[in-house]
């Protein structure tokens, strides 16, 4: 049955492709199942290409999206890098609340903000070994001093970072956080 | 079985998202709501953390750390290129071991050549604990200080006191301070932290030339990404 069913995916997605959309250049590999939900949200933003399954994003123009959709979904968006030491410890506390909040409206996107160079060579190996759940994208802008503004005012430009939001409300977390009790308690308490 | 019928609804679900005309034309139509939307929900932040204590135009906190030939410091006795009182320091907060530190490195090192001559020495502040981060420990930081044969003081924020004066969040930040102690500039050194190749706009430079002519730096806040200052 599974072949069948594999083939069926293969060709309605090509079907699909129809759509005027960027189109992904990349061949996607079996990691991007895990991205799939979010690629086919309606007004996600696509990527410009994959590497690996873990969609890319060259500016902050073409992420920006992410950043206003106007649903009942609650987004914890989280910035993080591999060389940054205070993120990778805090991961498993978002890593959690995917796992708990599985069947709710809460979705964790994990930015990476790692070199564009070391995609491949340190990004792609980590969320492999770590199987990370949460939805990992990656955004390679480096013109920092003209985006970061546009995701939090209150935000200094040190990650990690967090930024929770459904439709108009938004929460940001300028620091790392040491519990998922903490992710919760802004769920609770400023996103209602 | 069940798997599979719970497989071919997503399927089918997967199908009209993304396959459906209409949705598509809501797309479309959403889409271009959203740079408003973005405008709004911007508008509605609350400040909910502590923002950087000094600003551009507060008057510097100053400071008595100690430098990697064992001297300490302050306002009082940093000295220009020259020798002479200086019109200006550029002090930038920064460390071994952030990669973006790292990055920045050789423009640091450029900026107190070009500038120290002219009256604007730079002055680095290693704000992290060592309990923390182990290569930012004095004994590490007089290591690079010797091997990169840094032309800068490379004060150590023993017991981390200084940077939460400032309200230093990263590395590297800068802050520039003009002969009177007044912060003029306040944030990167130039619009690509990561990537020396990549600079199109020097903020610190520019900063520094409009103080030459007299004039308020623009920009005089800029923000870049950076690693979060640690603590234990």
């Amino acid at each position: 049955m599974k072949p069948i069913l594999l083939i069926t995916v293969i060709l309605l997605s090509i079907s699909c492709n129809a759509q005027p959309d960027k189109q992904q250049k990349d061949t996607p590999t079996t990691t991007l199942s895990r991205t799939q939900n979010a690629t086919t949200e309606a007004n996600w933003p696509s990527p410009n290409k994959y590497v690996e399954g873990i969609p890319v994003y060259e500016s902050y123009s073409d992420i920006a999206p992410m950043f206003a959709l106007k649903n009942d979904t609650t987004y914890v968006i989280n910035f993080w890098a591999t060389w940054c030491q205070p993120c990778v410890k805090e991961l498993p506390h978002f890593e959690q609340l995917t796992e708990k909040y599985k069947d709710s409206k809460v979705k964790v996107v994990l930015v990476s903000l790692d070199f564009p160079k070391q995609l491949e060579s340190k990004l792609v190996p980590f969320v492999k070994k770590h199987e990370l759940k949460s939805t990992v994208v990656t955004l390679l802008d480096g013109k920092y001093n003209d985006w970061i503004d546009k995701v939090s005012k209150e935000w200094s430009g040190a990650i990690p970072a967090t930024l929770f939001y459904r439709a108009d409300q938004q929460y940001f977390l300028g620091h790392s956080v040491e519990s998922t009790e903490e992710l919760e308690n802004v769920l609770n308490n400023y996103i209602h | 079985m069940k798997l599979l019928q719970l497989f071919v609804f997503s399927l089918a679900a997967f199908v009209a998202v993304s396959c459906g005309n209409p949705a598509n034309a809501e797309q479309t139509t959403e889409a271009t709501n959203t740079e408003k939307t973005d405008t709004q929900a911007e508008a509605q932040t609350v400040a909910n953390t502590a923002p950087g204590k000094v600003s551009v135009g507060d008057k510097a906190p100053d400071f008595n750390l100690k430098n990697v030939d064992g001297e300490m410091y302050s306002f009082e006795n940093i000295k220009d290129a020259n020798g002479e009182a200086p019109k200006g320091y550029i002090i930038v907060f920064t460390c071994n071991t952030c990669p973006y530190a790292v990055a920045s490195e050789q423009r640091i090192i450029d900026l107190h050549n070009k500038y120290a001559p002219m009256g604007y020495p730079v002055v680095a502040i290693q704000p992290n604990d060592p309990a923390a981060q182990p290569g930012d420990s004095y004994e590490a930081m007089k290591e690079r200080a010797t091997e990169m044969e840094y032309p800068f003081l490379y004060l150590f924020d023993e017991g981390q006191k200084v940077y939460p004066i400032y309200g230093a969040t990263r590395t590297p930040e800068v802050y520039l301070v003009d002969a009177k102690q007044i912060v003029r500039y306040h944030g990167a050194i130039d619009d690509s932290v990561r990537d020396a190749e990549n600079v199109e706009e020097k903020f610190v430079e520019k900063a520094i030339e409009a103080l030459e002519k007299g004039q308020e730096p623009k920009p005089a806040k800029t923000k870049a990404v950076g690693c979060s200052i640690k603590t234990v």
